[in-house]
Order: structure tokens, then sequence, then C-alpha cells
């Protein structure tokens, strides 16, 4: 996977150097451009509650890209969680890439490494799809479904219904991880766009842990389900 | 022919003069919408008299190019000027001379000027990397060339995006004989628009979020007003063609009034532009638009506007109440203004997020109440080229019925609509259709070729009173297929090849309609609704004869494409970094079809040769520089590729023009 990472790294700056000598009568018209988003950082209203954050980057050009993404949360020191996905992303589609690379679980521990293969886009009626499938060692596999829709009630204060899946192929019974569906999260958050690029939200979120995760979850005496109440900004740049 | 030039530059004030006081007049976007209706502040005009061009004549002009800073919207932020003024010099030519411009690049980038419209000399026509290697930092690079047009044409810059920045200026060239426009005095109206952000920002943010600029979204609140209003089927019908294809119908401009402030004659609207008149002055107005991105709307309530010219060429006077000019076109307007009253030159953009003015009057005290701006357009299935095609013909259920009343008198189907028609699925059996007329069918130019009745089931129905012996197709222009006539456009079937495949195209117009007599979205109603008389395409005729009168010898289909939402932008879906020239053979006549596969308006330029665009009459093809190509729709010229060398031919949009670009090689 090191190795794929590197032929796109290398991709990518071969090509940024032919563009970049290419004679222009009006602009550069593809350039090497980033963007960071910070889809999510917010805390529960719950003093018990986590602080939870997800993001994502990338580096490239129109149709090929380097993407990082990141989520995790923060209770305390025993109980965190933290993933980085680093992906080479390709267009497929007008509307859709196809996503390939490592993911890394670092917390909680063990950490956990998978190969990574997804794909990205924009569904007919306006659905922000990411479905990945992730295989690890010890032929471990997982498949995370996610969906995300934008209401706009008015040109700034946009609704956002959104949902996420948890698939794993056998039970992992350190990480409380049971085979089959193992979570299921659905949020709605109402933000304020004070720019483009800022926009603080309130929020609620609910989660369900499921089949055998969830008598993992009940053995150690931990609650199966979760609502909270959050409030947060969503940036990029 | 009575000729005579009034053009009297105002008191001329410096820029930072200007710039202190605009600073008293600065509003937000949304104090500019309060404004819409309020006349002009008098109090303001009478103490800031508005920036009129500055002029510079003769035969050797010298230009320098600089940095400078500006104020149009209460920030100072730094323009790209000529000789330290925003827009450039307006530069007067007289035809038949021999000018000579010598170009000083003071910016720590490479600098361009390209003449645009100007016949000349392919390596005095200003694109870098054709010909020209542009103007390094602190050289002066020295143009000549004999003038051999007159008319209205502009010059701006051809490196990066300094055009966005202010490098622009209009050109005025007096004729060698006898103008056969008559007037009394004339004025330049030069429209632009001026942002703030860096476009190098711009254009990347259009890239992170193509709708960015966007304000106008479809809400929450419009789906249920429309729900009251159509009932809940018909919403969600009329929203899952767009739904599906994940497009918005309120995508009209990617770079809208939220950053940009409109500009006429340099003047933001608080200011307002003025020009004075006199009693019994026929007055020349010559609009150009200098906007990066901006297509404009203009009318002049009150005054009728005789159009006398079209980028730079004389045309058959048209009257009208208002008309569009894309980005990079030009329109020379006659009016007769009257005494003792104050007109407003009112220039909405496109999208209807913003304006500019100016005040026409004959007392400057006397000033014109601004008018609201039009309502804000909304795209239709007909501009995702699905006029036909979306039109679902398969269903309409006829059987037994009667169609005796069925009128297509009002099928407008000028310029060959009806190739992708597909009439196969119309199952009309047993119905009677005895009084269908279609005497009123006007098919000029025999644009048939295409449409398949063949597979029409009409078993057992009685035509026998249908009456086609009125349809107009005029045997000796009827084409069957291949190339129409000269002067009507084209008959080709519309083919989408394979490299219009692939991420980097997200729709395909199957069933373009005709460019010509649309006069485009959000000015469609104006007639019925406003009763103004709005300019179309199809008006248009050359005042002179056509110059050349030859028969194309072969057409070239190019498909505007794009993906608006990975801001991307090519021709028959190749970039042009990707794309190998178009070669034009020397001295051949040939036609251009242009065909838009996006749902953005496209002003379409062709540097070094005309564009004569077919507008139904084949004995006065006007001469065109930069054509407007509707959504959805195609449109042809034609071209005399009488100048050797190597020719840029791109859209005019500037953010759409790194990709949507060709080069054009005349061998």
């Amino acid at each position: 996977m090191n190795k794929t990472n590197l032929m796109a790294l290398g991709l990518l700056s071969l090509s940024a150097t032919l563009t970049s000598s290419a004679v222009f009568a009006g602009g550069n018209d593809d350039p090497l451009l980033t963007k960071v988003m910070l889809d999510q950082f917010e805390k529960g209203v719950d003093p018990q509650d986590p602080t939870q954050f997800s993001a994502q980057a990338w580096l490239g050009y129109d149709l090929n890209k380097l993407w990082l993404k990141t989520e995790g949360e923060y209770s305390n020191s025993d109980k965190q969680d933290l993933e980085i996905q680093a992906l080479y992303s390709t267009a497929i589609a007008p509307y859709w890439d196809v996503q390939f690379g490592i993911k890394t679980h670092i917390k909680p521990t063990p950490n956990r490494n998978w190969a990574v293969i997804g794909v990205q886009g924009l569904a007919p009626y306006f659905f922000d799809i990411d479905a990945a499938l992730f295989i690890g060692e010890q032929s471990r596999t997982a498949m995370r479904l996610s969906a995300e829709y934008e209401l706009l009630i008015t040109q700034k204060l946009i609704l956002t219904p959104e949902v996420e899946v948890n698939l794993f192929g056998k039970d992992d019974a350190e990480l409380g991880i049971g085979s089959g569906l193992s979570d299921v999260s659905a949020g709605l958050r109402l933000r304020y766009e004070i720019v483009r690029e800022f926009a603080p939200y309130i929020g609620v979120d609910w989660r369900q842990k499921l089949g055998n995760t969830a008598d993992y979850a009940r053995s150690e005496g931990e609650d199966t389900q979760e609502t909270q109440f959050v409030i947060g900004f969503r940036a990029w740049f | 022919m009575k000729s005579q030039y009034m053009i009297k530059p105002m008191i001329q004030t410096t820029n930072s003069e200007l710039n202190n006081s605009r600073r008293q007049f600065v509003f937000g976007a949304s104090a500019m919408l309060a404004l819409m209706s309020i006349p002009f502040p008098k109090n303001a005009i009478a103490n800031v008299l508005s920036q009129s061009l500055s002029q510079l004549s003769g035969k050797v002009f010298d230009l320098s190019i600089d940095y400078k800073m500006v104020n149009f919207t209460g920030k100072s932020a730094r323009a790209t000027v000529v000789n330290q003024l925003l827009p450039a010099p307006l530069l007067r030519w007289k035809e038949g001379e021999t000018v000579t411009l010598r170009v000083k690049n003071n910016l720590d980038h490479d600098s361009s000027i390209h003449w645009h419209g100007i016949i000349l000399p392919t390596e005095m026509d200003g694109v870098p990397g054709f010909s020209f290697d542009g103007i390094k930092p602190g050289e002066t690079f020295e143009y000549q060339f004999t003038v051999q047009q007159s008319g209205t044409y502009w010059y701006h810059s051809h490196s990066g995006y300094q055009e966005q920045t202010g490098l622009f200026g209009a050109i005025v060239i007096d004729p060698a004989t006898p103008d056969p426009v008559i007037y009394d005095r004339d004025y330049v109206i030069m429209l632009s628009d001026w942002s703030d952000e860096a476009p190098e920002n711009i254009y990347a943010k259009l890239k992170k979020q193509a709708d960015y600029y966007n304000y106008r979204e479809r809400t929450v609140m419009d789906f249920f007003s429309d729900v009251n209003k159509n009932g809940l089927a018909n919403t969600w019908n009329a929203r899952s063609l767009w739904n599906n294809a994940r497009m918005s119908d309120r995508d009209i401009s990617d770079v809208t009034g939220s950053t940009y402030t409109y500009l006429m004659n340099g003047n933001p609207p608080q200011q307002g532009w003025q020009g004075l008149f006199e009693q019994g002055e026929k007055v020349r107005l010559r609009f150009i638009n200098s906007s990066a991105m901006t297509i404009f709307d203009v009318r002049i309530p009150g005054l009728k506007m005789s159009v006398v010219a079209s980028d730079g060429q004389n045309i058959q006077p048209v009257s009208v109440d208002e008309f569009r000019i894309g980005v990079a076109e030009t329109y020379d307007v006659v009016i007769e203004p009257e005494v003792d009253n104050a007109y407003c030159i009112f220039a909405q953009s496109i999208d209807r997020t913003g304006f500019t003015v100016g005040n026409l009057t004959s007392d400057a005290s006397l000033h014109a109440p601004i008018p609201p701006m039009d309502p804000r357009p909304v795209l239709g299935h007909s501009d995702m080229g699905m006029d036909m095609s979306g039109m679902d013909h398969s269903k309409m259920d006829m059987g037994g019925g009667d169609m005796s009343g069925m009128d297509h008198s009002k099928m407008a189907m000028g310029g060959g609509d009806m190739s992708g028609m597909d009439h196969s699925k119309m199952a009309m059996d047993g119905g009677d259709m005895p009084s269908m007329d279609h005497s009123k069918m006007v098919m000029d130019g025999g644009e048939m070729s295409g449409m398949d009745h063949s597979k029409m089931a009409m078993g057992g129905g009685d035509m026998s009173g249908m009456d086609h012996s009125k349809m107009a197709m005029d045997a000796a222009k009827a084409t069957v297929s291949g190339l129409g006539l000269a002067g009507f456009g084209s008959n080709n079937e519309i083919k989408h090849i394979n490299t219009e495949f692939g991420p980097q195209v997200d729709m395909r117009a199957d069933a373009p309609k005709s460019g010509l007599h649309d006069p485009g979205i959000g000015l469609r109603d104006h007639q019925q609704q406003f009763n103004r008389k709005v300019l179309t395409y199809g008006d248009i005729k050359g005042l002179h004869p056509t110059y050349d009168t030859r028969q194309p010898s072969r057409e070239i289909q190019l498909h505007l494409t794009g993906n608006m939402n990975r801001y991307m932008w090519s021709v028959n879906g190749v970039k042009f970094m990707d794309a190998a020239p178009l070669e034009f053979e020397y001295g051949e006549r040939l036609r251009i079809t242009l065909v838009n596969d996006t749902m953005m308006t496209h002003p379409m330029h062709l540097h070094g040769m005309w564009s004569e665009l077919e507008t139904g009459d084949p004995d006065f093809i006007p001469r065109k520089h930069t054509v407007l190509v509707q959504p959805g729709s195609k449109i042809s010229y034609l071209v005399t590729a009488d100048a050797k060398g190597q020719w840029a031919y791109h859209c005019h949009l500037l953010f759409h023009m790194p990709g949507m670009f060709r080069k054009v090689v005349v061998k």
C-alpha cells in the first residue's frame, strides 16, 4: 500500500511539473490546489459527552487527488478514538471518485491497519455518499457507508441530516467489535454559514450498537445507545 | 452624410481624489439592493463628477502597464492599469492609418495586450504563446499594424487574470469613408465587473465549491411554496429531472454580485457615470462588455434604442427596448433623448445579482430614477438541451382522439430544431385528424432532415384533410443532409464524440435548440410581460452585402463542454492543454457550428478572422468577433480563413478560458 501511495505522489508531482511548464494564453486551467475541511468539530452539551471531530483534506488536481480523512473523539484518557486514512483519489465519472489507500485506527489500542477501497461522490438527488471497504490483517474485513444531505432553509441556514453504518466481517474481541452490522448512527445538524468557510451549528447525534457489538458493550457495562445534543462548527479553507 | 464627433471628455479627476470621495458612498451588497428603486443621490453626484473615459488619439501611443491601488467597495485593492487608468485609456484610431503602440510592462509578471476584434497580423495579436512571447517584466513591446476597419472595439490583457483586475480599454475607429450612422455625439459605455478578491482566489474557490458565489439556490421554502402552487406530484416531477442530473436550475452565473461590483466606465453604481446631451441631438452609445465573467442586459427606460452596429460592424438598424451583451461583445445604439429629461442607462447582470448605471441627461442636476432589477431567471429543461428529447411524445395517447383543433401555427422552428424529434412512438390509431393545420409552420431552409415520421402508427386514421400544402419548404433551399446553404446554418446531425464521455463532462445536449431567435434566459418573457422588444441574433443583418458569398466547403462541429460540479471546462470534452490545434486551409470558407452542452451561456471569440453569424439572410450575413452560445443550444457561423498564422479561439468568460480554448492554425 505504501508503494501505491508513493506512486500516486510521484504521479502528482510529475503532473505538477508538466503543468507549470506549459505555455498558457489564459491561465493555468488545472492548478495544484488544497482544501482542508473540518466537517465537524463539536462538544456534547452534557459534561459527560465526548468532544468529537471529523476532517478531510485533499491536495491535487481536478481529477486526481491525495486525500486525508480523519475522525476521532475524546472523552477521557481511557476513552479515545482516532483513525486516519490516506487515499489516492481518481475520478471515474462526472460525480464519482474511486479512492484507495490505507487506514490506521490508532485508538483504542491495539491499533488496526487496513487497506481501503472506496467511492465518494454525489448521488442523484444530491446525496453526498462515502462508501468504503476495508481489508485488514488476519483477514479482517469491514465496510462503512455514510450519506449526507443538505437542506437549505435559507441560503445560509442549512440543515444537514446524515447517517452512517458500519459492518465487520468477523469478531474483534479486543476492541469489542462483533461481526455483522455493528453500529448505526444518525445526526441532524443546523448550521449557519456566516461566510461560506465558517459555520457554527447545533445538532443532535444518535448512535446505536447492534448485534454482537452490542453484546460486547453490554458485557462491559456500557450503553448500547447514546443520544447527545452538540454544539460545534464547520470550517474549510 | 453628416458625421460629427463631439466627445467632450468631462473634467478629469485623479483616481485618488475619486477614491476619497467614494468612501462616503460605500454600500454593502444588501444596501445596494435597497438603492434599486431610489433616484441617484443628487447631492452626492453634484459633489463628485463621475469619471469619464480619458482618450488618446493619433498614430503613436505609449501605454504603460502598472499596479495601482483602487477603491470601489470601501476597501482598497490592487488593480492592473494602463497609464494609471481603469478602464485603460480610450484609443481613437482612423481607418487606413498605421498605428504604433509601445506597451511597457511595469508589472512583476508577464503581460500582454490583445486588440479584440481587430484584423491584424498574427504576431501583433498579443496572445502569449501564439506567435508572440508576451511582454516580460520591464520590457516594452511595439505593436504596429494598419487599421483595416472602423467601429467600436476594445483591448485587454491576454495574460493570466489581468483582465479581471482592470486591464481593459476601449477602441473607437473612425471610418475612412462617411459614417453611415448619423449622430451628433457619442459616448463609450464600458461595462465591467470588479472584485476585491484576487482572481486566482476566485478560481480556486470555484474549484473547491462550484456554487460558492451562488446565493440563489432553491430552498425548502421554495419547495413548499411550489407544492402549494402546483401540488406535490407536479412539484416532485418538475424537480426530479434536475435532482437526477444533480444540477441546479438557479445556476446562472459562476461568479455573482456577491463578490462583484459592476462598473460603468469605471464608476460603481453608487456614483453612476453621467453623460450630457443637448437639444435635438442624436446620441450614439458604444456599449462594450469588458467584464471578466458577467453578461449584462441593457436598457434605457423611456427610450427606444436603434442598434446600428454589433462588434464594430454596421448592421441594418433594429429598434429595440433591451439587449443582452455577452462578455467581449460590443453594440452601438443611437438614441434620441428629449431635452429637459434624464435617462437611466441600466445594465443588470444576467443573474440579477447586481447592476451598474449611468445617467444621461440634458441638465446635470436632473437624475433619472434607477429601475428595479427584473425577476431572477430560472433555467428550464430546454436549457439542458432537452427541448425536444425531453418532450416525450411516446406517452402521448391519441388513440381515437380528435385532433381537429390542434394548432401548430405558433411553433417556431427556424434554424433546424427538429432533427432530434422522434415521433416514432406516437400512437395515433383510429384518430381523426381532418383539420390539423400545419400551414403556418415556418421551416425555412429545409430543416427536417432528421425528422422521422416513418414509424408513426396511424392505423386507420383519416388524414385526408391534413393540409401540408402551405408548409413553406423552399425546395431550392432544402438540402437533404450535410451542409446547408450559407446563411442558414447547419443541417448536420448533432454528434457527441467519444472524448465527450468521461468524468470531465456532466451534460450533453441531445436535442439542442437554435440559439438564433431566443433572446436568452431571463429575457424570454420580456415582450409579453413588460412589452419590451429584446434583440435576438435573428434580428441582426449586416448593413453591407455578404463579403464572401461562397458556400462553405466543410463544417466543424464543436461542443462546448464542462463539469460544473468540478468546475472544469473544455471543448469536445478536451481541455486546451490536451488539445490538438484546429486547422483551417488558407482561403477556405468553412462553417463552425457550436453546440453548447452546458447550462452556461458562453461567449465564443475567434481571433484574427470574422465570425459571420448565419442569421437567415445569405445576402447580409453580419460579421461578429464574439458569439453568445446559449445553454443547450447550437449556433453556426461562417469563417473565411484569410489570415495565416496561429490564432486563439476561446470562451471569453475568464474562468472558462483556460480549458475552453483552442489554437487555430491557418496554413
